[in-house]
């Protein structure tokens, strides 16, 4: 369970202090499938960041099934995302000197996952599974990010955008991916978009609005990545 | 103007070689040709013997260290020139995408040769200020009749402006072969095909295959690079990454290598020239060994992480520690650096063995020279200690780089 107290957090400083984060409370169960709506600059990836240890908060604090990470230090929050949380991420961040299979070997040698070519296997990578990141297309690569966060086998999931840089199509197959293996796995899934279709796949969706959440809305029927808009 | 000058300020450590490689070469050919005005004053064998000594001394030095320097700013050129292309790509993609040609683009990169000027322009008139002390002391043994400093103008064009002009013509063509790429790849951020990279492995050589008409072939290569890469699954990632660093960049690996080289070389020599010939010429190739190991340690180290900083902050963000990250990267390089030094105090005494045997061979109260082990080791802990200060200095500057300024950046 993720439980965020009264959390802030501001950059820059004096004039140009910008307060992105104003005091965001939530609560989430294990195995829950989140959405986190809002414009551009409501503060939704910097809640996604703080929520999942990679930035620290200015207050408020985050706990996950009762141990605040708020206190931790870098080399503790490092420790602390090794053993618990999975990133997948609009720009992919693969590395492109690395083939298919070393970069989900990133991920998968931090949980001792030696059947990491099973995640390849489950994205449909199997056949290019040597290839480098510019040999293959923008949603292949984004099933190698996907690959890459599983392969670790985090307790959570967060994703920031996942579709931002994909068309449709290859959109709608990278949150079929995803889903899939959701029910395969059962990890806790955090998303944040801007799509208001895409918040139909999740069970609850919080809305931010100017950095707070301004609403929890229940779906209370899930949609699949085919049947949503786009 | 596409590229600016602020660019080329960038570019000090070439400035810093050129300015070591013409102050050397400078003070030496203009003794040389100073010394050659008063070859026929000389009577007596003894004369002829120093005489043809200290012009060989000339030679020698100018070669090795102008040849030496020269190999060095030529590299260090065309790394920094591929560095600055690599990094900024789009921004060349948008202005080939607007109809700018690779020649006019590339014209812009003559400003790369200014830096060679700064240096050796440098160079040249400090050499001019050192001169009057360089030449009292080779009066002193008073052998040769005494040679007093003249300027030669024609010097400058040799020591400034032509390696001004060679620099700047060297800068727009190899911008300009690095251009050779759509505007689209640019865009995409893709560039000119590289050993070692991605590209090598699968297109080109696939495209390669296809285009024989040899599907054989293609079929071998397949099998040869799953059976390669099959042997690599098994290894793990840090172990891959560390592979990749060091054969991904080897101008990175070169300037490493040849920092230890450069810092075991010319120290040691330095040591036994105050010996062999004069404590000024120690001094001066001490300073010149100092000035180059640790500018191309720096520019080296600075663009390995700079270069790695996305792959750092994955990394980190994973869940990878500090020391896993530095270990990678930084740690990578330790047995190329022992290499490096060890080939440096080979080069230095083969070097020294050949001017004393063969160049001084008939000069009276030559000293003997023997290799000396305790400057062997005090060298090498000296640049432990260097190579180690930096390597920490960079591990902090790694643990500082902000994970949210780097994504921020990717976007």
């Amino acid at each position: 369970m993720i439980t965020l107290e009264n959390v802030t957090k501001a950059y820059g400083s004096g004039e140009s202090r910008t307060q992105v984060l104003k005091g965001t409370s939530l609560s989430l169960e294990d195995h829950d499938f989140v959405v986190i709506l809002g414009a551009s600059g409501s503060g939704k990836s910097t809640l996604l960041h703080v929520m999942s240890g990679l930035e620290k908060p200015d207050t408020g604090t985050i706990c996950y099934d009762g141990k605040d990470i708020t206190g931790f230090s870098d080399d503790q929050l490092t420790q602390f995302r090794k053993e618990h949380i999975g990133f997948i991420f609009q720009q992919y961040y693969l590395l492109p000197n690395m083939t298919v299979d070393k970069n989900v070997k990133m991920g998968a040698d931090l949980a001792g996952n030696a059947d990491y070519a099973e995640m390849i296997e489950a994205v449909g990578l199997k056949e290019k599974r040597y290839k480098y990141p510019n040999q293959l297309s923008g949603g292949e690569q984004q099933r190698v990010s996907i690959a890459r966060a599983l392969a670790k086998k985090p307790d959570v999931l967060f994703l920031d955008e996942p579709t931002g840089a994909l068309d449709e199509e290859t959109g709608r197959s990278a949150l079929d991916y995803i889903c899939r293996l959701y029910e395969k796995y059962g990890y806790t899934i955090v998303m944040v978009t801007h799509n208001q279709n895409i918040a139909e796949m999740a069970h609850r969706v919080v809305i931010m609005n100017s950095g707070r959440i301004s609403d929890i809305r229940m779906n209370e029927t899930v949609k699949t990545a085919y049947e949503i808009g786009w | 103007m596409i590229v600016g000058i602020k660019d080329a300020v960038k570019l000090v450590s070439i400035s810093i070689i050129c300015a070591c490689a013409v102050l050397v070469c400078t003070m030496f050919i203009n003794y040389g040709t100073d010394l050659s005005s008063v070859k026929a004053l000389l009577t007596t064998e003894k004369e002829r013997i120093f005489y043809d000594a200290q012009t060989a001394t000339a030679r020698v030095v100018c070669l090795i260290t102008g040849g030496c320097l020269l190999m060095t700013s030529v590299v260090t050129l065309l790394f920094y020139i591929k560095y600055y292309i690599d990094a900024h790509k789009k921004e060349l993609g948008i202005l080939k995408a607007l109809g700018y040609g690779n020649g006019r683009i590339a014209a812009s990169f003559w400003i790369f040769g200014s830096s060679v000027f700064t240096g050796a322009a440098a160079g040249y008139f400090g050499a001019h200020l050192l001169m009057p002390a360089m030449y009292r002391l080779q009066n002193k043994d008073a052998v040769l009749p005494e040679v007093s400093v003249r300027f030669h103008p024609l010097l400058f064009v040799w020591m400034v402006v032509l390696p001004t002009m060679f620099f700047s013509v060297l800068s727009v063509f190899y911008a300009r072969l690095r251009l050779k790429v759509s505007a689209l790849s640019l865009l995409r951020g893709e560039g000119a095909p590289e050993k070692g990279e991605a590209k090598h492995f699968g297109k080109n050589r696939a495209k390669k295959a296809c285009g024989e008409g040899v599907l054989e072939q293609k079929a071998a290569a397949e099998m040869i690079r799953s059976g390669k890469h099959a042997a690599s699954a098994k290894s793990g990632f840090i172990s891959e990454l560390k592979r990749a660093t060091l054969w991904g960049k080897k101008s990175l690996l070169f300037f490493i290598v040849f920092s230890a080289f450069c810092f075991s070389a010319m120290t040691q020599m330095s040591f036994s020239m105050k010996e062999l010939s004069s404590g000024m010429m120690g001094a001066m190739i001490m300073g010149i060994g100092l000035i180059l190991a640790v500018t191309t340690l720096f520019l080296a180290v600075t663009t390995l992480v700079r270069g790695n900083a996305k792959t750092i902050t994955m990394m980190r963000t994973f869940g990878y520690s500090q020391r896993e990250c530095c270990n990678a990267l930084l740690g990578v390089y330790r047995p190329a650096v022992y290499m490096g030094f060890a080939v440096g105090t080979v080069y230095q005494y083969g070097l020294l063995r050949l001017m004393v045997d063969i160049v001084f061979r008939n000069m009276e109260g030559m000293p003997a020279y023997h290799f000396h082990v305790p400057r062997m080791l005090v060298s090498l802990v000296c640049f432990l200690v260097l190579y180690e200060v930096m390597m920490y200095v960079y591990s902090e500057k790694m643990r500082r780089i902000s994970i949210k300024e780097i994504m921020m950046e990717a976007e």
